[in-house]
């Protein structure tokens, strides 16, 4: 249960800061908010995670959890390990994720261990607008002109098979799915699948045919991009200077 | 976050021979003697407009700019009450340009043409942005002094004849409250942490002490006096006024936490009760605003890399005119 907690806290805490990175170069001042938002939200999603994890299974206090681990103990997925790019990019990312967050945090609705629950009833909601602002951009951007169009749909051709990483089953899946934690990630992933080939429909957009996400597996386990070293060194650029202290 | 405007000598006296219709001009100033507020429909001199347009232009410019280089620090914060905050509050400042750009709007001019004035250089924003924020230490100097110096021009501004401006201020000033709530919490903290940390707060402090003084503008003696935006109440208080009112406010502050100003002649007065300080360099300060300062450079290319590469974006709008409707206020 530990792990499932540790990477949803990692996976948030990652495109929180990965989105942050769009505050003040959005292409639309109300987009450099909207990203901004989005971003508070995710890190506090991480925080809260972190601190289930310390409060009631023994983990460390969320700023060294967070601020204080080595690349190899990170277990985010991939998806979330890749630089902003251009707003295509992390527009694609952010309407895949969030559909896969939105069902993950609504399946957890059901989960035995109490925490969570209440975690979930909160976080879904905030999650609903992140999912609404992807979808209105999506749809306006897929329908917009030629570019737009053609943009989006090469995005997500880059993308989509990336996006299989957030389902990249832990060592422990079994115990979690049998205690009644987690229904699993088969589980959520057949939902988001559906769910997505909908709304790409509707987009009048298409989901890339022949897809080997094998590629970017790995980082559930410790095996990462190579962007993600040089994001917690930033990350962790101030407390390095003064380890001791608090800042 | 935004300084002061000031005038060169040139636009000063273009301005006084601009003729209105002199009945309207009487009724306009009649108005605003009586301490109404001027709303976007209603008649203005040519000038009023102008300057008006000028001002809330550089002040929406400052509040974007502004947002840059704490920006580059939000990934970088230590901690999460550090970082939320951190990105909470460049993301007001953004709000704050959007909601400036908006009043300008109805003034007769778009978005779209004020950005593009930023970019070519036509319209300027606040200088103390072209200045380097080099250590986390800055977060915390800018977020107390900076936005402190800020807060006492835009608390003054919100009292000007300008409707759609001075409510656009006090929504501001209501959030600025608490950045300078925050940031006197994280300067506060430096100072009274490790030595590591105070050293920081220090250093951060001695750069940022002249931008500071340079934030509200030339001094009274050398500076371009308009009695019309006096008159008018664009301009509320002097460049004087306003500097004194901020170290008024301020030096205490910092001294109270045992940090220094890098200035042996920076005291009260006790009998004129006004602040004495080493002049400033405002050659530098003329040079910075003309374009020559450690970071103009850096921040127009990262406004110009962000309006180039979102262009497609913008384009792609089914109606990108929706976005930009003219606000009432
Ligand atoms: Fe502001
Ligand atoms: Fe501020």
């Amino acid at each position: 249960m530990k792990n499932l907690i540790l990477k949803m806290a990692d996976d948030a805490l990652i495109i929180g800061h990965r989105n942050s990175e769009w505050t003040g170069i959005g292409p639309l001042l109300e987009e450099d908010i909207a990203f901004s938002s989005m971003s508070q939200d995710k890190i506090g999603h991480a925080w809260a995670l972190y601190r289930i994890l310390n409060e009631e299974l023994g983990g460390e206090d969320p700023d060294k959890a967070a601020f204080n681990r080595s690349v190899k103990d990170f277990t985010c997925c991939h998806l979330v390990e890749y630089p902003i790019g251009e707003f295509d990019f992390s527009l694609v990312r952010h309407f895949l994720m969030d559909k896969a967050e939105f069902h993950r945090y609504d399946l957890l609705l059901q989960s035995s261990f109490l925490p969570l629950v209440n975690l979930a009833k909160k976080v879904k909601g905030e999650i609903k607008y992140h999912v609404m602002h992807a979808d209105t951009w999506m749809q306006q951007l897929a329908n917009g002109n030629e570019e737009s169009k053609a943009r989006i749909q090469s995005a997500l051709n880059l993308v989509y098979p990336i996006a299989f990483s957030l389902f990249e089953k832990q060592d422990d899946e079994q115990a979690v799915i049998e205690q009644k934690v987690f229904v699993g990630e088969d589980v959520l992933k057949s939902i988001w699948v559906d769910d997505i080939a909908n709304r790409i429909k509707e987009f009048g957009l298409t989901i890339p045919s022949s897809i080997d996400s094998s590629a970017h597996l790995g980082g559930r386990k410790g095996y990462h991009t190579d962007h993600l070293e040089p994001l917690l060194k930033e990350m962790t650029e101030v407390f390095a200077i003064d380890p001791n202290a608090e800042w | 976050m935004y300084g002061n405007t000031f005038m060169t000598a040139e636009e000063a006296k273009q301005m006084d021979q601009t003729q209105d219709n002199p009945q309207k001009l009487i009724a306009f100033e009649a108005r605003i003697e009586r301490g109404e507020k001027i709303e976007p429909g209603d008649w203005m001199p040519v000038d009023y407009r102008k300057q008006l347009i000028r001002m809330i232009e550089q002040h929406a410019h400052s509040e974007i700019v502004g947002a840059l280089p704490e920006g580059t620090w939000i990934t970088r914060s230590p901690g999460f009450k550090r970082k939320l905050a951190l990105i909470a509050k460049v993301q007001d400042e953004i709000g704050h340009g959007q909601l400036l750009y908006s009043a300008c709007e109805t003034l007769g001019k778009t978005r779209e043409e004020m950005l593009d004035d930023l970019l070519s250089g036509k319209s300027k924003y606040s200088n103390v942005f072209n200045y380097p924020a080099k250590t986390w230490a800055d977060m915390a100097v800018i977020g107390f002094l900076v936005d402190g110096a800020a807060i006492v021009n835009q608390v003054i501004n919100s009292k000007g004849s300008y409707g759609p401006y001075c409510r656009a201020l006090e929504r501001i000033c209501f959030e600025e409250s608490f950045h300078l709530k925050q940031g006197h919490d994280n300067f506060v903290f430096l100072a009274t942490g490790t030595n590591v940390q105070r050293e920081m707060v220090q250093e951060a402090l001695n750069r940022w002490y002249i931008p500071l003084l340079h934030f509200f503008g030339p001094s009274d003696k050398t500076s371009v006096h308009s009695e019309k935006l006096m008159k008018w109440k664009i301009k509320l208080a002097t460049n004087d006024d306003m500097r004194n009112q901020f170290l008024d406010q301020y030096v205490p502050k910092i001294r109270e936490v045992g940090l220094t100003l890098p200035d042996e002649k920076l005291k009260k007065n006790l009998e004129t009760n006004k602040w004495e300080f080493s002049d400033p360099d405002w050659d530098e300060f003329y040079r910075v605003v003309n374009g020559d300062g450690p970071c103009n450079k850096e921040r127009l290319e990262v406004r110009r890399f962000a309006e180039e590469q979102g262009r497609w974006v913008r384009q792609a709008l089914v109606n990108p005119q929706d976005k930009y409707v003219t606000p009432f206020a």
